[in-house]
Order: structure tokens, then C-alpha cells, then sequence
């Protein structure tokens, strides 16, 4: 940098050298307009005051800013006056253009100052910031150094998204500029880019990989930046890098840089601990990549010895290293030891990181734990929050079955003195996934909920509830178990509501009605009146909301029985039956009506050990009839909400990512219907959207592998006998924390540690992975592991007990075409669709027979099933399609059972949405007595529809009416692969414009990953083309015949496969996506 | 779109009496949620008992805050980020307020906090540690600097 001063200077006159060199001693501008105001600010008493002076000064801004008077040089002092103000909090947007104007045409000091303001004032989505394209392009073709820093320094600050393209060739080149400080920032602009535009710089990241080989280590260690966060979004991609990164990381260790790169004599420690932060990437679950960082890691744990708190975060990010990579035991060793230092440390920062690395690793080494209970327990009863919460995280991931109690008590008492939402919400979550991991018993259960639904409150994250209750109406295997704890469950409630109801959350009381309304008949000492009442309490109380309400009114419905209850739930009713709210209305008058009729009530509301599985039809393909008739019609397809608003956004602004995936997690798999507001469907879209918030936030259970089986721990308990046995005892926890006598203390800790750490000993960690064989409080049934009963789910009282008949599930329309007969096609498709069972049967057998007649060049292709038209006197049609590679062929066989041959029969096939051209040229035929003849007729898509449907006439000149049929065969048969290179494919997606995005379910599989299953389902049925794999995501091509391409783009994203298509056409992406979630339930 | 972003979200300063010093955005974010960090941060930290570690759990980040003389510096980050090198980024970014002030104090900031901002940005740029060498970001700030005064004093004359 020296040198570009020299040369800026020599440019100057020899008298500036004179000029105070020293800019570093702070000249406090008494004088300015500044001071004066900061003076006169701080001499202010009241806000008030304040107030009044900013706003006094802001006009006097305005004033001067748009006065043309105004200097370049006045208006960098009013930037500077505003940026104040600004920061002041007081609004002085009318500047924000004058930075930018100030920025464009001050000379280089103004110029700074301009910048400087536009990167206060505005952020990434300003619109104001297109303006500052022009002055950005021009200063980086500056020929003065200065500007060209400062203007790369503001494009890595804030630049417009869509205006990258302008500017990106001049940054590009900066990155062989001479000067160090010049390809440093190029290198941190562009890495910028790359954080807010990935595609755009892909191009480019074989320079990147020059950078990291500069021979300037600060614009090695600014590429770190952007390798750090490619390999984090790619680790495979970069492996071959690794000895560079060593090599570097050996290099900084060992005091290869300058000097002033050492910081408290430490050599490099931010570039030390970004390869550190690289290497552990790279490392994870790769033997290979690990043995090579072995070494370095072992001399960065060593040279790490100075007691200062940069080595500690050195020796901490080694740590946090060591066991992410795959292991070597001497290492972790020496690692372990390390994590002692920071936690017996008596310096209170380094005991926090302690703790936050003994949690990072006590999940592969719970020995470590044990090692420094001590600490555990005594940073537990630390008055600094931060501290018990960061040990409470650690306890969180040693829970086992034995300890539980002590630990969920610890964290309760933690809870109920916690006052920040996001800790409440996050600790609550892990409570209620602890209670029932690991519950020992019915009532400890409950008693937990029970704290879990108080001190949870309304910010709760829903899902607990609905597990809760899942939980509890599929019970367990055991019915006398099952009894008890609903019985309990019920006790508790009903002491809670007898107690002061006004102080539950209203969560809890709507759990406390649901559980009232199902389980309370099972509680003989209590009568239905009683909970009537109890529940009629509930509805008068100030603060329910009218939600709580409809859960209270559904569960008045379920229990109302006797003559008792007759009179408080007609006044019930006669109070709701005029609410305004609908919802209210609608229970009180199912109340009503149920109440008095108990045999309807029977029917409708089954009690819920009886209840069968219900069965949803998720994909609400009851609708199909009506959705392709509504889009023969003409109706628009639909497009879920998100991306209309996409779409809304995508005119708005040019757009150059195509892969960035944005699907909203609560985006549902069954969009594609119109959205009709049946409750059907709101019943489909909760039970999908909470499998899905099930998966990201609350641990499963099935398919996890636990490190720490229960049956690890009872082993061990056998072993080593003296404290287990009364460790699951709660009652010891009970001890009071603070006693006077310092023994009694360390006893009382001594006791709480072991059991807090009971089944973390050394003997467990040979047993673990043993057979799970403890019958566990919590064996679920099995049921409650099938998909069927993830559907049946308790979001909302409406569903649970819909009044309205279940829908029946519909007939699903088969892959193979569906006909109808007759004239009237849709409810005689409806009709036949229903009886294709028994048809298919019949169909096989006449197969036999036409198929026979298929002509010679067809045998051998995909086929479907010949299925009859319709027939007239001796006359049958049939027909089916075959699947060719370039065309689909509708092949029709005319039939004549008669002795007599039928002249002049002709058939017609119009199609609105189909082009049908006829491979022979007479229109007439005659057929022979006893024989066939055959028909073949080309297909095309003219308008692409899920379905689509052939109208054919069969005209008979021996009677008098013509023979009308349909043919309908889904759009999928019309879909061949389309073969491309991934280059090709990504070209092709930029210049698609219609595009859908919706969550497909997964089909899990035992020998392959659930995408590369489910993909195969898909091409299977579907004929798609897989272009490439890249980890979770797939892209995937085909097109519509003859050559309508369509682009498919998977990524596994939680439970769900998140399908983004893409294609010129605008109906085809909507009904391929509807085709592909009726092939993956197929499965 | 899976995207870890192991970035600082912002950088505050303020004082004793809980007034903004300082404040510097590396995320966007509306005005409102800004106003609403500011007067957080200065609650949270200012509130805090001595002898409790300089970190602090909010919302989802964390706050390493550490207070020199009158001022307090209070930097988030991301929760899985390294807390103790966070310290050190403030302690280096004071080094250099330091360094350029000469024995840096309340007022030097005050009243040249365009200078502060200057040397921030030389020194992190877009929430990440851009040069870690106090040399030569002092230097690459002289040069402006001296740019900019001698400039100054010689072509004082309006611009338009």
C-alpha cells in the first residue's frame, strides 16, 4: 500500500509532503457543525428536547442538500451530519439520494464519505442503489488506486443482485491486479457474489483456487471465505484440496508469514482457525482425508500452549476438529485432555466454551461427562444464565432411561425462572422429546407434560401438543397399561380444572378438553356431569379465546350423556348457537343435535380405542373428475400461493438463479387439486404439514439410531451395582440445592451427580448397541408407525370428530386408460372406474384374443390393456395404446361376432386436446363375419391436460343411431425421456418460463436412499430421464411428444422430495407434478 | 436452500448510558428490527452482572459484548461460530482504533465516527474478517487518509 501513496503523491505537488502526516492524532473538529451539534446534544436533559434540535437540524439539511449551491465539499459535512442524525434513529431518508450523487461526483475524499453514507443508509433491496451501478463501473476503471478500493469495498458491502452481470467482468480481472490490497478485495466481492448469487460466479472457481496459491497471505486468507462456504454446501467437490490446506495451515503454524500477521505473537490465528474450520469438513466421515490432517492437528495442539484467549479459540476450533473428523484415538485423547483445561478453567469465558465443546462431543464420548461432572453440577447452580443453559444442553445429550428425572427436573426449574421466548421455546421442545424418550412411569409422564403445557404457554411449538395427544390415543401395547394412563391423564385434568383453571395456557386447556372428551368415560369415579361442568367453566372464563372454546364445545359433544348433563348443555348451546364466530356456531349446534340423539352420537363419534384407523385420501383424487373437466374447460391450473407470489416477484425482477430452491417447508404435497374449502382437504394439508414439522423440530423415534440403547444401560446397572439401583428414585433430586454446611453440600452435589450420571459409565460404553430387548414404558403399538396413522392427526377439533360421513375413498383412475360407455361420460366413467376390478379380468381374456391382431411393427412395445368401447348388435370396439419411442398409437379393433360381414363402418376420433391422424386412408371398412380388423391412429398432444379424452362415433349403417364412446388415457402415456448433458439441461431451465414447485412424499426403500428410490418409482412409471445426481438433489428430464421438453429439478429437503418443473408449456409442469405424486402412492 | 452463512450479523457500540456509538449492519434488515436490536442490546448488556461471561444467548445468536472504559462493543454472531474469536475481533478492532487515534477514547469516536466506520471497513468487510494485519490496515487508512487531507487543502475549490 506504501507504494501507492508514493505514487499518488509524486502526482501531487512536492508542498503536500508537508502536510501533517500524522492523520492518525485525532483532531476533535471542535469547530465543525458536527461537534457543535454532538455538543449541543449532550447538554440536552430530555428526549423531548433531542428531538426537537435533530428535526431543527434535518431541515437545515434539507435546505442545504438541495440547494444547488452546495459544494461537493459542504455536502460531504452534511452526509456526515446525517449519518448522525441517522444514527440517532431519527429518519433522514431525503439524503439517501444525495449520498449517492455525492459518491458519484465528489473528488476521491467526498467520494468516500459517499459511500460511506450509502452503505449506512441503504441495504441490499434499496431501489435507489441501481443509481450507484454506474458509479461503482466507473470507479473500478479508475486509474487511482483509491477509488478502485473503495469502490470494490462497497460492492462487497451492497450491490443491487440483478446488476451483478455489469459489473462482474471488472472484478473478475481485479483478482490479477499487482497490488495485493486490489485482489484482496476483488476476492472478498466476489465472494460476496458467490454468498448472494452462487450460479453467477460459478464460472470463476477456478480462479479462486489461484487466489488461495497468492503469494500475499491476506488474499490467501480471504479466499478461505468463499472455500469455507463451497465446501460446505459441497464437501466431495474439494477434496483433492486438502494437502494444499494443510500444507497452508502447516505453514501459518510454523511461522511461515510476516510478521504483522501475528496477532499477540500468535501467527495468523483467523487464517488458523478458518482452515481448521475447512478441515474438519473435508475430514467428516472420509478415513482418508483425516489420516492426512492428523499430523497438523496434533502440532496446532501442541504450539497452542500460550495462555491467551486466542489460543483458547484456536484450541477449541482443534477440539471441535478432532471429533468431527473420523477418530484416532490418540488425538481425541489429547483433545479431551484439552477440553478439560477449558472447563476447570477458572476464567468464566473459557468455561463457557468448555461446556459448549464437552456438548459438541459428549454425544460420541458421554465418558468425557463423567470426567467432569463436578464441574457439570456446580456450572448448573452458576448464577450466570448463559452458563446453566449451555450445562443444561449437555445434560440434554447424556439422558438416558435411568437418569431422566434428575435431569427434566433440573430443566424445569430452569424453565420456570427462564423469561426469554427463545430459550422457553427451545427448552420446552426438549423436555416434552426427553419425557417421552424416556418416561419411567404413567404418572411422571403426565406430571412433565403437565409442567411442559404451563411453562410452554402459547409460544409453544404446536407439534408437542399433537404428539402428546397422538401419543395417548394410540396407547400401548398393553390395554391395562393403556387404561392406567389414560385414567391418570384424566385425574390430573380434572384436579387441574377443579384447581384455577385461569392460570393454564390456553394450549393446555385445549389439550386438558380433548383428553376430557375422550378418555373421561373411562374414569368411572367421575361423572359425566362433573365434566360437563368443569368444561362449562372453562367457556365462561374471561381470557379463552374462541379457540379454546370449539375444543371445549367438541368435547362437551363427545361426553354429554345422561339426563344430568341435559340442561347445562342446552343453555351451552342456546349461548353459542347466536356466537359470531361461525366455527362456534357450527359446534354448538352438533352439540345440540348430537345431545339429543345418542345413537346418531355413537356413529359419529366413536370412542377412540375403537375408532379404525381413519383412512384419507391425501391426494383428494375424489376431485380428478372435477379438476380435468374444470381444466378441459379452460380453467386455469392451479398453482399453490407461493408461487403465484414467485411468479408476482419474478416479473418484478430478473432473476438468474435457477436452482434456488425457496420452498416454504409448510408447502403441502396435494396443492395440485384447486383448493377447494372442504374440510377434507384442510384435513389432508394438516396431517402433511405436520409430518412434516414432525420430522424437522421433534426427534423420531423409529429409524434413529441411538447411541445409547436402554438395554446398554440395564446391562451395565447389573454390573456395577452401588448407585444405579435408586438412581431413577426422583426423590433424591429433591434435595434442596443450598444448604449451610459446606460437607452437606459437596454430599448433596455428590449425590445429584451420580445420579444425573448414571448409565454413562465405563462399562455401558462396551454394551452399547446391544439389543434393545428392556420392554420400554413407551412401546408403541405398531400401528402408530404405518403412514395410514400419521394421517390421523389432532391439529383441530373439526377434524377430529368431523360430524359430516368420512369421505369414502374414491376410486383411484388406473394407469391404464379408463372408457366409458355410452353417452353420458362422466358418471358412467365414475361408474366404470368403480367396477374395473371385475373388468380387468374380463379384459385379460379378450386380450388374448386382439392382441393378436396388433400389428407386427408394434409387438414388443409398452402396451396398454385393450379395453372395450362400446358395441353395437354384433359389433365390438376395443382399443389400446402402445407406447412408441417417437409417437403414441391408438390402436382400434372392430370386431363382428356375427356370421354375416357388417359393410360400411366408420369411425370418427375428434379430441380437443388431441391431434388424431389415421394411418390408413379408407374411411369405410368392411368387416367379416367372425373376425377383426384393425385401426391405427396416431396421437399428439395439441393441449397438454392430466387426462386427456378421445370422442369417437361409430356409424353403423344398419342402425340408426351412431355409437358415441370416450376414450381417456392419462398424459403420461405421451411422455418419453429426454437424453441431455447436465450443460444442456442448465441452459434449457433458464429458458423455460412456466415452472411449478411442489413437496412429493418419499418412497423409502431398504437397498437404496429414499431419492434414489424414489426416483426410480418415477422413471419407472414415467419414463423420465435422470440426467445427474448430485448428493440430495437429482435433475431429471423428459418431454411431451413429440419435443416439449420438460425439466425436473428433485431435492430431498426433510421428509419430503421438493420437485421444482420447468417446461415452455405452460399446463405441462402441473400435470407431470400431478402424475408423479400418483405414481409415488402407487407405492 | 441450505445456506451457512457463517457470518457477524452487526457490530454496536454504545455507551455507558445505553447511546448508539456506533452501528453497522452486515445482514439486511428493516428499520424497525434494527431499532429493536438497538434497544436490546443496550438493555441486555448494560443489565448485566460483573463476573458473568462476556456471552450472551439472543433469539437465535450470540452476543459477545466486552466493555472498554466507557464504551461498550457488542458484536453477534452466529450461535455455532467461535465466541472467544469474536472477543478477539473487537479487541483487534479496538487495537486499531487505538493505533489510529492515538490512545483512543469516547470522544475520539464520537466525534470522528466517519474515521471508525473507515477503519471497520477495512478491516471487516460483509461480516467477515477481512485483513487481520494491523499494518497494513492502518496503512491502507493512512493512505486514504492522507489523500484525502492533502487533497483537501490543495483543491478546495467547489466541485460544481
Amino acid at each position: 500500500m506504501s507504494d501507492v501513496v508514493e505514487k499518488t503523491l509524486t502526482a501531487l505537488p512536492s508542498l503536500l509532503l508537508s502536510v501533517d502526516s500524522q492523520p492518525g492524532s485525532a483532531k476533535l473538529s471542535t469547530s465543525s457543525k458536527l461537534g457543535s451539534l454532538i455538543r449541543n446534544i449532550t447538554e440536552l436533559t430530555s428526549k423531548h428536547e433531542e428531538e426537537k434540535l435533530i428535526q431543527r437540524e434535518l431541515s437545515s439539511i434539507k435546505d442545504q442538500v438541495s440547494s444547488p449551491n452546495t459544494t461537493m465539499r459542504q455536502m460531504k459535512e452534511l452526509m456526515v451530519r446525517a449519518i448522525y442524525c441517522e444514527m440517532l434513529g431519527y429518519d433522514s431518508s431525503f439524503t439517501y439520494i444525495h449520498a449517492i450523487k455525492l459518491a458519484q461526483q465528489g473528488s476521491v475524499l467526498e467520494k468516500r464519505v459517499g459511500y460511506l453514507a450509502v452503505s449506512l443508509f441503504l441495504n441490499e433491496h434499496h431501489e435507489l442503489l441501481l443509481l450507484l451501478v454506474n458509479t461503482v463501473l466507473k470507479d473500478l476503471q479508475s486509474t487511482n488506486l483509491i477509488e478502485v478500493c473503495m469502490a470494490l469495498t462497497v460492492v462487497s458491502q451492497i450491490f443491487p443482485k440483478d446488476m451483478i452481470p455489469a459489473i462482474l467482468p471488472l472484478v473478475e480481472e481485479k483478482l490479477n491486479h499487482p497490488k495485493e490490497i486490489i485482489r484482496r478485495k476483488a476476492v472478498l466481492a466476489l465472494y460476496k457474489f458467490h454468498l448472494i448469487a452462487p450460479n453467477q460466479v460459478q464460472h470463476i472457481h477456478n480462479k479462486f483456487r489461484k487466489a488461495l496459491c497468492d503469494k500475499d497471505p491476506g488474499v490467501m486468507g480471504a479466499s478461505l471465505h468463499i472455500y469455507l462456504h463451497l465446501i460446505q454446501e459441497n464437501p466431495e467437490g474439494y477434496k483433492d484440496l486438502t494437502t494444499s490446506f494443510v500444507t497452508i495451515l502447516k505453514q501459518v503454524v510454523g511461522g511461515k508469514l510476516p510478521m504483522d500477521f501475528n496477532y499477540h505473537s500468535v501467527p495468523a490465528p483467523w487464517i488458523q482457525i478458518q482452515l481448521l474450520q475447512i478441515l474438519s469438513l473435508l475430514g467428516k466421515n472420509d478415513p482418508g482425508t483425516s489420516e492426512i490432517m492428523h499430523e497438523i492437528l496434533e502440532e496446532s495442539l501442541r504450539r497452542a500452549e500460550m495462555n491467551h484467549n486466542i489460543t483458547y479459540a484456536i484450541l477449541y476450533e482443534c477440539v471441535k476438529c478432532i471429533y468431527t473428523i473420523h477418530p484416532k484415538s490418540d488425538l481425541l485423547e489429547k483433545a479431551a485432555k484439552c477440553i478439560g483445561n477449558f472447563v476447570l478453567s477458572s476464567k468464566i469465558n473459557l468455561k463457557y466454551l468448555g461446556l459448549k465443546a464437552l456438548t459438541y462431543v459428549v454425544q460420541q464420548d458421554p465418558k468425557l461427562a463423567l470426567q467432569h461432572q463436578m464441574t457439570i453440577i456446580e456450572c448448573l447452580e452458576h448464577p450466570d444464565l448463559i452458563i446453566k443453559r449451555e450445562t443444561l444442553e449437555i445434560l440434554f445429550r447424556i439422558t438416558n432411561a435411568q437418569n431422566v428425572t434428575v435431569i427434566v427436573e433440573k430443566m424445569l426449574t430452569f424453565l420456570s425462572t427462564s423469561e426469554d421466548d427463545h430459550t422457553t421455546i427451545d427448552l420446552v421442545g426438549k423436555v416434552a422429546e426427553l419425557a417421552k424418550k424416556y418416561a419411567p412411569d404413567n404418572e411422571w409422564f403426565i406430571q412433565t407434560m403437565n409442567a411442559v403445557f404451563s411453562l410452554g404457554g402459547e409460544t409453544m411449538q404446536p407439534d408437542i401438543t399433537n404428539s402428546f395427544l397422538k401419543l395417548l390415543s394410540e396407547g400401548f401395547d398393553s390395554v391395562e397399561e393403556d387404561r392406567k394412563l389414560k385414567v391418570f391423564a384424566v385425574n390430573s385434568y380434572v384436579s387441574l380444572l377443579e384447581g384455577e383453571p385461569e392460570k393454564l395456557p390456553q394450549r393446555f386447556l385445549q389439550v386438558i378438553s380433548w383428553v376430557l372428551g375422550e378418555f373421561s368415560h373411562l374414569q368411572q369415579d367421575v361423572g359425566a356431569e362433573t365434566v360437563v361442568c368443569l368444561l362449562d367453566k372453562l367457556l365462561h372464563m374471561k381470557n379463552s379465546t374462541s379457540e379454546t372454546k370449539t375444543w371445549v364445545l367438541m368435547a362437551m359433544t363427545k361426553v354429554c350423556e345422561g339426563a344430568a348433563c341435559a340442561p347445562l348443555v342446552q343453555s351451552v348451546c342456546e349461548t353459542y348457537s347466536s356466537s359470531l364466530d361461525t366455527v362456534l356456531r357450527q359446534r354448538a349446534q352438533e352439540l345440540q343435535h348430537l345431545s339429543r340423539d345418542p345413537a346418531l352420537r355413537a356413529r359419529v363419534l366413536p370412542p377412540v380405542c375403537t375408532r379404525e384407523p381413519l383412512e384419507v385420501d391425501s391426494s383428494l383424487s375424489f376431485l380428478d373428475e372435477f379438476v380435468s373437466e374444470a381444466l378441459a374447460a379452460g380453467a386455469a391450473p392451479y398453482k399453490p400461493s407461493h408461487q403465484r407470489q414467485e411468479e408476482l416477484a419474478q416479473t418484478k425482477a430478473v432473476s438468474y438463479e435457477p436452482y434456488q430452491l425457496t420452498l416454504p417447508i409448510s408447502t403441502t404435497a396435494h396443492t395440485h387439486t384447486p383448493s377447494l374449502l372442504s374440510i377434507s382437504s384442510s384435513l389432508s394439508e394438516g396431517s402433511a404439514d405436520l409430518s412434516h414439522k414432525g420430522g424437522s423440530s421433534s426427534l423420531k423415534l423409529e429409524g434413529v439410531k441411538r447411541v445409547w440403547g436402554r438395554g446398554g444401560y440395564e446391562a451395565a446397572q447389573v454390573e456395577t451395582p452401588s448407585p444405579p439401583q435408586e438412581g431413577g428414585d426422583p426423590s433424591i433430586s429433591h434435595t434442596p440445592p443450598l444448604t449451610s454446611e459446606d460437607t452437606e453440600s459437596k454430599q448433596q452435589e455428590q449425590q445429584l451427580a451420580s445420579s444425573m450420571f448414571l448409565g454413562l459409565d465405563h462399562s455401558s460404553v462396551t454394551l452399547m448397541g446391544k439389543g434393545d430387548s428392556t420392554p420400554s414404558w413407551l412401546k408403541r403399538k405398531e400401528r402408530g408407525q404405518t403412514p395410514l396413522n400419521d394421517a390421523q392427526t389432532f391439529t383441530d377439533p373439526q377434524e377430529l370428530t368431523d360430524p359430516s360421513p368420512l369421505h369414502v375413498v374414491s376410486p383411484q383412475f388406473p394407469q391404464s386408460p379408463v372408457i366409458a360407455n355410452g353417452t353420458s361420460d362422466t358418471e358412467a366413467a365414475l361408474a366404470l372406474a368403480c367396477l374395473d376390478t371385475n373388468r380387468s379380468s374380463t379384459n385379460q381374456l379378450e386380450d388374448r384374443g386382439l392382441s393378436l391382431y396388433l400389428p407386427a411393427e408394434l409387438s414388443g412395445l409398452i402396451c396398454s390393456e385393450i379395453s372395450v368401447l362400446c358395441s353395437s348388435e354384433s359389433l365390438e370396439l376395443s382399443a389400446c395404446h402402445v407406447h412408441k419411442l417417437r409417437s403414441l398409437e391408438m390402436i382400434v379393433f372392430i370386431s363382428n361376432s356375427s356370421d354375416n360381414a357388417v359393410q360400411q363402418i366408420q369411425v370418427q376420433l375428434h379430441s380437443e386436446q388431441l391431434e388424431v391422424s389415421c394411418a390408413s386412408e379408407s374411411q369405410m371398412e368392411e368387416v367379416k363375419g367372425h373376425s377383426v380388423v384393425v385401426r391405427q391412429y396416431s396421437l399428439r398432444v395439441r393441449k397438454p391436460s392430466v387426462h386427456v379424452e378421445l370422442i369417437g362415433t361409430l356409424f353403423h349403417p344398419e342402425t340408426p343411431q351412431n355409437v358415441q364412446f370416450t376414450y381417456r388415457l392419462p398424459l403420461s402415456s405421451f411422455i418419453r425421456p429426454l437424453t441431455l448433458s447436465t450443460e444442456e439441461y442448465g441452459t434449457m431451465w433458464l429458458s423455460f418460463s412456466n415452472d411449478t414447485k411442489q413437496n412429493l412424499t418419499l418412497v423409502h426403500s431398504e437397498n437404496e436412499g429414499p431419492l434414489r428410490a424414489t426416483l426410480n418409482v418415477l422413471t419407472e412409471d414415467l419414463h423420465l430421464h435422470v440426467v445427474e445426481i448430485i448428493g440430495m438433489e437429482a435433475i431429471v428430464a423428459c418431454r411431451l411428444l413429440q419435443d416439449q421438453p420438460c425439466l425436473m429439478h428433485c431435492r430431498v429437503h426433510g421428509d419430503a422430495l421438493a420437485v421444482w418443473l420447468r417446461s415452455p408449456v405452460p399446463e405441462l409442469p402441473d400435470c407431470l407434478i400431478y402424475h408423479c405424486q400418483r405414481a409415488l402412492q402407487g407405492h | 436452500m441450505l445456506c451457512l452463512l457463517r457470518q457477524m450479523r452487526f457490530l454496536l457500540l454504545f455507551s455507558r448510558q445505553g447511546r448508539l456509538r456506533l452501528q453497522k449492519w452486515f445482514t439486511p434488515m428493516m428499520d424497525r428490527e434494527k431499532k429493536k436490536i438497538i434497544r436490546d442490546m443496550t438493555t441486555m448488556v448494560l443489565s448485566r452482572q460483573p463476573r458473568t461471561c462476556n456471552f450472551m444467548q439472543w433469539k437465535d445468536l450470540k452476543i459477545i459484548y466486552k466493555r472498554y472504559a466507557s464504551l461498550y462493543f457488542c458484536l453477534a454472531i452466529e450461535s455455532q461460530e467461535n465466541e472467544l474469536l469474536a472477543l478477539e475481533v473487537i479487541h483487534r478492532y479496538v487495537e486499531l482504533l487505538d493505533k489510529y487515534f492515538g490512545n483512543v477514547c469516547e470522544l475520539d469516536i464520537i466525534f470522528n465516527f466517519e474515521k471508525a466506520y473507515f477503519i471497520l471497513d477495512e478491516f471487516l468487510m460483509g461480516g467477515e474478517i477481512q485483513e487481520t494485519s494491523k499494518q497494513i490496515v492502518n496503512r491502507s487508512i493512512d493512505a486514504s487518509d492522507m489523500l484525502q487531507e492533502t487533497l483537501e487543502e490543495y483543491m478546495s475549490k467547489p466541485a460544481f
